[in-house]
């Protein structure tokens, strides 16, 4: 699909600043840590409900959640890991059980879930994701759409040990 | 006033309130939404328009009210706007208590929150000072000192809290009723100043008009 082509591109270059950053921070006598952990997002964990099943799709689909995860300090892609997902969608409220969906990172560390139309709520178009399983530090995302006609949004974890 | 004058006038405000309203009554995002949710957008919809009324009122803009009558109603409106206010609140609250919270604190994520909340504790201390002025034997002056100020942030939080948000109302409509508020409100501020340094009276036309006294 020509969008995920685009998307991972757009993946390599911000994830190219990312470690550009990490490595500048390297030369920092004070910052020897590399890639820093992602902090949680503000209101990042609104309207989560623990434990949601793994699927193949949230509903009826026909939008893309995207991201990765990688592990803090080397950059590492963690394969296996299981990321959250729920948004207020076509389909249902961002509290309804149904809204709500997981899947797990491959090899190269990323994942992608299909998932209903993201549609504005509280003033925002906006998806969010969690990672809550216990290995690593739990992170809450909260991204938001450049336009609500986009029919995919990404989203990056830097996990630390918790 | 000519007759058409009065009327083009009317018109045109109901137009500025009601064109939003019906342009946000034909969104599409109406359609994944609870009617809890529904009504607390158009209450912050209708309180967007009553905050237009408010410096129309008092400048003495709208014909064939007197300057009391004028006052009155700028008294009632404001009380229509705290419901308002408190109509959208309470809904969102309900739709999505989380997010309201994080409204409420301050710590949410989105831009426009804090102008929102902003602008609704500057309309309740507003409505809260105003209905006990007299008990608190506020003089003219002191509660303009006090409104003023208050006034200016309800029209700057309010216009700022609705063009940051993406929802129902269209972005043109809201646009432009944001601008006539904004415009109102200078207008009515720059007027009061001129009549004040004049020492003229509070409104040419009610000159001769037997006012009750507060």
């Amino acid at each position: 699909m020509n969008t995920f082509v685009l998307n991972r591109r757009n993946l390599l270059v911000a994830g190219g600043c990312v470690l550009a950053t990490g490595v500048s921070g390297l030369l920092l006598p004070a910052r020897a840590e590399g890639l820093a952990p992602t902090p949680s997002m503000p209101g990042g964990a609104n309207n989560y409900l623990k434990g949601a099943p793994t699927v193949d799709r949230i509903g009826k689909g026909g939008f893309w959640m995207t991201g990765t995860v990688r592990r803090a300090g080397d950059g590492a892609p963690l394969a296996g890991q299981r990321i959250q997902i729920w948004a207020h969608t076509t389909e249902g409220r961002e509290g309804d059980e149904r809204s709500h969906g997981a899947t797990l990172t491959d090899k190269n560390g990323a994942f992608r879930l299909e998932m209903p139309q993201i549609v504005p709520i509280f003033g925002q178009p906006h998806g969010h994701l969690a990672y809550d399983s216990g290995e690593f530090k739990t992170v809450f995302l909260r991204p938001v759409m450049r336009s609500a006609k986009d029919t995919s949004l990404e989203a990056h974890f830097v996990l630390q040990p918790a | 006033m000519r007759l058409a004058k009065v009327t083009l006038i009317w018109a045109a405000l109901a137009a500025a309130i009601c064109v939003p309203i019906a342009a946000a009554a034909a969104s599409p995002l109406l359609a994944w939404r609870d009617p809890v949710y529904i009504l607390a957008g158009f209450a912050g919809i209708i309180a967007m328009g009553l905050v237009l009324v408010q410096p129309l009122l008092i400048g003495g803009y709208l014909p064939g009210l007197s300057a009391y009558r004028g006052r009155r109603a700028h008294h009632w409106i404001g009380g229509a706007l705290v419901v308002a206010v408190a109509v959208h609140v309470g809904g969102l609250w309900i739709t999505s208590p989380p997010d309201m919270i994080d409204a409420l604190l301050f710590s949410s994520p989105t831009p426009f929150s804090p102008w929102g909340v902003v602008a609704m504790w500057a309309i309740f201390a507003v409505a809260i000072i105003a209905a006990l002025r007299r008990r608190l034997g506020l003089r003219a002056r002191t509660w303009r000192v006090v409104h003023m100020p208050l006034a200016i942030v309800i029209v700057v939080g309010s216009v700022v809290h609705g063009i940051l948000i993406e929802g129902t109302m269209e972005t043109m409509s809201k646009a432009a009723l944001c601008a006539l508020v904004l415009a109102a409100t200078i207008k009515v501020m720059a007027d009061l100043r001129v009549r004040r340094k004049r020492g003229t009276s509070f409104r040419p036309e009610s000159v001769g008009r037997i006012e009750p006294k507060a």
